[in-house]
């Protein structure tokens, strides 16, 4: 008793633990009666200091400390898909099981379903020369996901046998000759990148069907993009939006220390959403990670990279994974707590000096990558994450941090939001650097001058800004016809393209087809117009043309006759300005 | 064995600030409960904030005066903080360290719960759904209520919150009228003056019987409010979630239990965040205001109030920042608004409810309501943007559609948000914001489909 480790100091989700030679940096421990989960990170000769990764109270002086001698690490295979987990992967259906309605403390469950068998059907053989990545077999996880069975990263060999048939993740489906025994499952340590082949560049967008954008800052596959934005601006509703309609074929949506009630909402939503590509119900595709911002802080450090682990496992398939974080600044927030607690110096606002660098790993782990061992493949994770920056305020460490790894840039605003603008993202401040990059994709596949038509867009909003400045000045009155013909064109941009509905059943995705013909409309408008008003065409006659409104509920418009309905409003707007001035 | 060891020790090391140092500790738990019996037989509540060692760090609610290192015993009582309930609690009134203050006697416990609470399991919580009527059309119609949901009122100083809080406990009514409805009020820190308003709240309204009251008064130990609100909550929780009842907890003001906050972190020399108040102020405040919401199978559900003050009235401070962050919303009042004598001085803006939209509809509310709410939203923005520009280059100079925002945005002040002390019931609220739109050009509602335009827009004038 007197010789084992044990609790030496608790401060708040902090202990230190004493007689523990031999442990090791990362290396998860059971503290206290209860066996709650920790993770040592810091060691000061036979003295650990432990982050638990549940509540701390009641824990005492000389309670046990019990080391594992392992990493923390996720379970990989089959049965994530659908799955709700807390920030350390314990599954919340298998918590509400054991311990009722509340999450109670050192509740130790199985991460995956162990008694669960699963169809496995090889496709490799006896006598392959098999490295890690390999495929040796499949599993028909959900009807939409077909998960492939890898050889572990740095195992390799001949396979010396290999089963068909119905097993648990637990039972060997392949055994090499020297010996190794391959399950289905895999462990992996969360902090630990999985390793791929090759990283490639970006050429291909993350499609959100979010018309601004796709249309205006296309985030790339494999990149990652930041919505940062103060409360209210809709983060949370973007974020899922874009969880619900992103082009990709896994979703892993992480709620980092965020609100229970809209925890509730998603878990209650997504189930019952059906994907819009397939048809197919979205939890088949979809992963949630769960820890609200009453849940443990240490498991709130931990939620990004147990997602980030599974990301990094779906795409070594091959497959093309959308990973959303809400919020990165609470798992910054957690960060800085747990620095504080170990009372390191303190860089910007309290945060640790190793905020940026956390970040940029994290971040830095999205991309496009040729597959580990089948190099002929193409895995991607994107990122999405949220921001919450105090006060709404940009130039706070985790934003500014954020922007220096992240691609695009979504940058949500106060003002949009008061107009109920959504999304609110502001046009003049966002950006997409991977912009120039997709640009052959679009112009293959949305319009061959697809590059001109975003041009042409940008040009009417980038001078309506400077109309509105003078405008704000003169009076609207004061202002040219020219000029508030062009302002008119804007607002019909801005209203009719730009804002969507996320619960309109028809605007709420928009296709890139349909964005296509959308905007093709609108700038067909504006050039109409402007010509009219060149010839001579008044003021009065453009604001009070009928068929804006039709323009403005064009996005409203169902799929069904959209052709026909552009068609006949198009020539409706020919036959209006065409009295003397087409 | 373990009754052998000795729970109770004159080992102070050092009194600093409300926390006491104690040596030679052989068995305390984080979060433990002491009682500090000073020489005279006076005796003080405390609790175990941290362990290092042999030494624990206590933090003493209420004053540390004529605490010494030499007479001073502080006693171990092996228990965290916690709360004898039972039915009968309902009508009591608390000191704001859970001791009855209304010489009702202590509660004889059904059940005695630690006050700390625990988090729900995200995947047993039920969608708040269940729209509250408060009367009050900025909330109603802006900013709707929903039962679960935990939507703050950020306050100035010398701003009317307490009297909209007391305008909802008052008048708030959900669809179905049979169910049991309980209030639970925390005031931390807040005057007698105010304590004695919301006394009379509960008289006036019939609410006492069906109320709990937890009083840390602004000259009670500042300490304490830490407790104030924990005590109120589990108190809420068990009124829901065992007893089925539909509880609103009130709690006024969380800028003083902030305030409390800082000052133990301060003493504990800990890095301060934001303009002083600790790193951790997120994740305490997620552990108070997390405390609402529903449970699946389970009748009850407890709705958060919180009251603030923003100092300066400013939205961006570390107190309303992060609790904005939490909750599902803010009702946020505006100094110009109550200076024109608009009451409630509600400042729709930057207000939200973000569990509206679960509220309200048809079945809830009435079809319109998304569309018809947008559209108010939409059409005082931009009168509020007129009226900057008007400022600038006067009134004239405006175009006409730009004129009739201005004018919108005056009339919606005037006669929608304005309400004084009527109630308005929910109908009410929509007939009024109609009203309004039909002053606007009709091609200007674009927020609002055709379908219903022609069937809720009232047609006095010639139409178009």
């Amino acid at each position: 008793m007197t010789n084992t480790p044990r609790i030496s100091g608790i401060s708040g989700p902090t202990i230190t633990a004493e007689l523990m030679r031999g442990c090791f940096m990362h290396e998860v421990v059971r503290v206290g009666w209860e066996k709650l989960l920790g993770e040592i990170i810091r060691i000061d000769g036979d003295l650990a200091v432990i982050q638990v990764y549940e509540e701390t109270l009641g824990l005492k002086i000389g309670d046990p400390v019990e080391r594992t001698g392992e990493l923390l690490s996720v379970e990989l295979g089959p049965g994530l898909l659908g799955g709700i987990f807390d920030g350390i992967q314990r599954p919340l259906p298998s918590l509400y099981e054991r311990w009722g309605d509340y999450i109670s403390k050192g509740a130790i469950v199985p991460r995956l379903d162990k008694i669960r068998k699963w169809r496995f059907t090889p496709v490799a053989k006896a006598g392959d020369r098999v490295e890690g990545g390999t495929v040796l077999g499949t599993v028909e996880e959900t009807p939409a996901i077909t998960h492939r069975i890898m050889v572990p990263p740095c195992v390799s060999g001949t396979i010396a046998a290999i089963n068909s048939g119905e097993f648990t993740i637990a039972e060997p489906v392949a055994e090499l000759d020297d010996g190794t025994r391959i399950t289905m499952r895999q462990r992996w340590n969360i902090r630990e990148p999985r390793p791929t082949a090759e990283r490639l560049g970006f050429n291909v967008p993350m499609l959100t069907g979010q018309r601004i954008l796709d249309t205006l800052f296309p985030v790339a596959e494999g990149g990652s993009a930041i919505i940062p934005g103060g409360f209210g601006t809709g983060k949370t509703v973007l974020e899922q939006t874009i969880a619900k309609f992103a082009a990709a074929s896994v979703i892993i949506y992480i709620g980092c220390g965020e609100r229970g009630n809209e925890m509730s909402d998603v878990l209650h939503q997504f189930p019952l959403l059906s994907d819009p590509y397939t048809g197919r119900p979205l939890m088949e595709r979809t992963i949630l990670i769960a820890n609200t911002s009453n849940m443990p802080v240490a498991a709130r450090e931990a939620s990004i990279y147990t997602g980030m682990a599974m990301a990094e496992y779906y795409r070594d398939m091959g497959l093309r994974v959308a990973l959303m974080a809400d919020s990165t600044s609470r798992w910054a927030e957690a960060l800085r707590e747990i620095s504080s607690r170990l009372e390191e110096m303190p860089g910007e606002e309290g945060y640790p000096t190793y905020l940026a660098s956390r970040l940029a790993a994290f971040y830095e782990r999205a991309g496009r990558f040729r597959c580990l061992g089948r190099k002929e493949e193409v895995g991607a994770i994107t990122v999405i994450g949220a921001i919450s920056p105090p006060g709404g305020d940009f130039s706070e460490p985790v934003t500014q941090a954020s922007m220096r790894t992240a691609s695009t840039f979504w940058a949500l605003d106060y003002d949009l939001a008061y107009q109920r603008h959504f999304p609110a993202i502001n046009w003049r401040t966002s950006y997409s650097l991977v912009a120039p990059n997709l640009s052959r994709w679009f112009a293959e596949n949305a319009a061959t001058d697809w590059g001109a038509m975003v041009e042409e867009a940008n040009a009417i909003l980038q001078r309506e800004e400077e109309l509105a400045d003078i405008a704000k000045v003169v009076g609207i009155d004061a202002m040219g016809e020219k000029e508030r013909v062009e302002m008119e064109l804007a607002r019909l941009i801005r209203e009719g393209y730009l804002r969507q509905s996320s619960t309109h059943p028809t605007d709420a995705f928009c296709s890139q087809v349909r964005q296509t013909k959308l905007l093709a409309m609108f700038l067909d408008y504006a050039r109409t117009v402007s010509s009219a008003v060149h010839k001579g065409c008044p003021l009065e006659t453009v604001l009070r043309a009928p068929m804006v409104e039709a323009l403005l509920r064009a996005r409203e418009m169902p799929e069904d006759g959209l052709d026909a309905e552009l068609q006949s409003l198009r020539e409706e707007v020919r036959a209006y300005f065409g009295k003397g001035w087409a | 064995m373990k009754d052998l060891l000795v729970r109770a020790y004159r080992t102070i090391e050092s009194v600093r600030g409300p926390l006491v140092l104690v040596r030679g500790i052989r068995e305390a738990s984080l979060g433990e409960m002491v009682t500090l019996e000073l020489e005279n037989g006076q005796k003080r509540a405390g609790q175990v904030i941290e362990l290092h060692g042999t030494y624990a760090t206590i933090q003493v609610f209420g004053s540390t005066e004529k605490i010494s290192p030499a007479s001073t015993v502080v006693h171990f009582r092996e228990e965290e903080a916690s709360i004898n309930l039972s039915p009968l609690i309902l009508g009591r009134a608390f000191s704001g360290g859970g001791e009855p203050m209304d010489g009702g006697g202590p509660i004889a416990p059904v059940v005695k719960r630690g006050i700390s609470g625990a988090a729900i399991n995200p995947i047993r919580r039920d969608v708040p759904r269940d729209f509250i009527q408060t009367g009050i059309s900025s909330i109603d119609g802006m900013n709707t209520l929903v039962r679960g949901q935990k939507l703050p009122i950020f306050s100035g100083a010398g701003l009317p919150a307490n009297e909209i809080a007391s305008h909802i406990i008052s008048h708030a009514k959900v669809l179905r009228e049979d169910d049991a409805f309980a209030i639970v009020f925390a005031g931390m820190g807040i005057t007698s003056v105010e304590a004695e308003f919301f006394n009379k709240t509960f008289e006036m309204s019939g609410a006492i019987g069906h109320s709990v009251v937890f009083m840390n008064l602004a000259d009670d130990p500042v300490v304490e409010r830490l407790l104030t609100p924990r005590f109120a909550l589990t108190v809420a929780e068990y009124l829901a979630f065992d007893l089925g009842m539909h509880v609103l907890a009130v709690l006024s003001d969380m800028t003083h239990y902030c305030n409390a906050l800082r000052e133990v972190s301060s003493s504990r020399e800990e890095i301060p965040g934001r303009r002083g108040y600790p790193g951790y102020m997120y994740t305490d405040f997620a552990s108070l205001y997390e405390r609402a919401g529903r449970i699946k199978g389970l009748k009850g559900s407890v709705t958060q109030m919180p009251i603030l003050t923003m100092p300066d009235d400013d939205i961006t401070h570390p107190i309303a920042d992060l609790t904005g962050y939490i909750t599902e919303g803010q009702i946020v009042l505006d100094r110009a608004l109550h200076r024109k004598g608009i009451f409630p001085p509600i400042n729709v803006l930057p207000s939200l409810s973000r569990l509206m939209g679960l509220g309200i509809g048809e079945g809830k509310t009435r079809e319109d309501h998304r569309q018809w709410s947008d559209q108010l939203y939409m059409c005082y923005a931009r009168g509020m943007e007129q009226r900057r520009v008007a400022a600038i280059i006067g009134e004239e100079s405006l175009g006409d559609t730009e004129r009739s925002y201005l004018r919108f945005s005056d009339e919606f002040e005037k006669t929608f948000i304005n309400q004084r002390n009527e109630t308005r019931p929910m109908e009410e609220t929509l007939r009024a914001g109609w009203e309004l739109l039909s002053s606007m050009p009709e091609q200007e509602l674009i927020r609002i489909s055709r379908e219903m335009i022609s069937k809720y827009l009232p047609r006095g004038k010639e139409g178009k």
